[in-house]
């Protein structure tokens, strides 16, 4: 269903201009978990170098994305679908925002581990990775395209992230019990491990925040808070 | 929230002539709560409103079909006495129109015509109580026998509203109040109409959605003489049930 536009060509401008923005940033933040793995399974320094460099230009998105939200919240006084849709604006911004560090992390995490003898093959890692990166931009595919159904399926798929984590911890786990010389490697996949799994828990809450923003309802924590309307 | 309603419409269709301007309107208002009614121009909200006081009753050919009850007494009945229904229904209208008389003299003037005090000190007390309820005693009472023309638009409107107040309303209906006012005597008057709602039932057609959102309780929205949605205010606002509704308050229109 495509809707209609706005009477004010200029509201309509800035709408547009600001999921615009939050369509790059957040193309940045895929590009970027996708790279920071790469540089570690293909062990190429270069390409962490360029995942840390790129944080810079998710951070000024991020401000933009901001002033912009304070900009139409005081301009345009936004009710209704549009007010949820600053609103889901000014939280999923955050969000894109710390997958971009996340990436920056695991990039740097790659950097270190790049410079020892390699551990292990790396097996389960890029299949993480793969989960990750697939959460996530069905995230931000149901964000783009209003889709609250791909959005219950990104939250329901969200316990695969954390299954895999579990089973690579336990693995790695193993390997720092038959060789003690192995754990500070292992550790640094386990911080990579626990970064993928972060990124699934920010896809799950930009996808929780894209059934508010189409269907109203506030999906948060469950059924666990007993909230009233 | 309770449950308890004040006026009851049920099933109105209004027309002017052959001509309808309501279709099937049916509508709780809710004692003690501020109801706003928003909708773009001739879509049916001044009509309903007017309705709720039989004002409709003086243009010819208007005739509604339906049920109006205010305490489950049908207002529309044969017996009813309108001159005392509009006295239990107080009406504000957008331009302010004080008599040229005095300040004193304007809120006066409904208690003498309806003999609801004869001494002077009674008088006074209902004055001054009116003046404080429309929050313009402090403004106005050191001069009180001057000419309410001499009061600026917004002292006006909230003098209309005492003298609306001074003969015991229980509802106020209110038609564009605060349209012509700056945004100062504007905010007052929506300060007032929210402090109001501790003893009256308000129903307020506003254009100003802002105002809508800000001042009133529940809200209903009016589109080509039929109420298309109508529910609390906040929740209107923010997630409305209704296509038309979510286009016609997020600026879609055309």
């Amino acid at each position: 269903m495509r809707e209609r536009e706005h009477t004010s060509k200029h509201y309509e401008l800035q709408l547009r201009e600001l999921k615009d923005k939050l369509l790059l940033m957040s193309h940045q933040a895929e590009l970027m978990i996708s790279d920071s793995i790469r540089s570690l399974v293909e062990r190429r320094p270069s390409l962490a170098e360029e995942v840390i460099r790129h944080d810079d230009e998710i951070d000024k998105l991020e401000l933009a994305i901001d002033n912009l939200c304070y900009e139409v919240l005081a301009l345009e006084q936004p009710v209704a679908r549009d007010l949820r849709f600053i609103a889901t604006a000014l939280k999923i911004v955050k969000d894109i925002e710390r997958i971009g560090d996340i990436a920056v992390n695991i990039a740097e995490r790659a950097q270190e581990l790049i410079q020892e003898p390699e551990l292990k093959r790396l097996v389960d890692l890029p299949i993480m990775g793969d989960a990750a990166q697939k959460i996530l931009k069905e995230s931000l595919d149901a964000f783009v395209n209003s889709d609250a159904d791909l959005a219950e399926k990104v939250i329901s798929n969200d316990n695969i992230v954390d299954d895999l984590y579990e089973q690579i911890f336990r693995e790695l786990l193993t390997y720092m019990l038959e060789d003690p010389r192995s754990i500070s490697r292992a550790i640094k996949l386990i911080f990579i491990a626990k970064h993928l799994e972060r990124v699934g828990d920010h896809s799950a809450n930009i996808a929780e925040m894209v059934i508010f923003l189409v269907r109203g309802q506030d999906i948060r924590h469950g059924t666990r808070l007993d909230r009233g309307r | 929230m309770p449950d308890t309603v004040k006026i009851n419409v049920s099933h109105a269709n209004f027309f002017y002539g052959s001509n309808q301007a309501l279709y099937d309107v049916s509508m709780k208002l809710r004692p003690r709560f501020v109801t706003a009614l928003i909708g773009p121009s001739g879509c049916g909200k001044s009509t309903f409103l007017r309705s709720l006081n039989r004002m409709n009753d003086l243009i010819p050919g208007a005739r509604l079909e339906g049920k109006v009850e205010m305490d489950g007494e049908d207002i529309y009945a044969p017996q009813m006495d309108v001159i005392h229904l509009r006295r239990r229904i107080g009406m504000i209208f957008q331009r302010s129109n004080p008599f040229p008389m005095s300040i004193y003299d304007n809120v006066a003037y409904g208690i003498r015509i309806n003999g609801l005090a004869k001494r002077r000190v009674q008088i006074d007390e209902i004055v001054e109580k009116s003046l404080t309820a429309s929050a313009l005693w402090e403004e106005v009472k050191d001069r009180l026998h001057r000419s309410a023309m001499s009061l600026s638009g917004g002292q006006q409107q909230r003098l209309c509203i005492a003298r609306a107040l001074a003969i015991e309303p229980e509802v106020l209906l209110m038609d564009e109040p605060a349209s012509a006012l700056d945004p100062i005597s504007t905010a007052k008057i929506e300060e007032l109409i929210y402090n109001l709602k501790q003893d009256y039932t308000i129903i307020v057609v506003t254009h100003n959605m802002q105002q809508a959102a800000r001042i009133s309780d529940e809200t209903g929205f009016f589109l080509t003489g039929r109420l298309v949605e109508f529910s609390e205010t906040k929740r209107l606002f923010t997630a409305p049930e209704k296509r038309e509704t979510e286009d016609y308050i997020t600026g879609r229109f055309g």
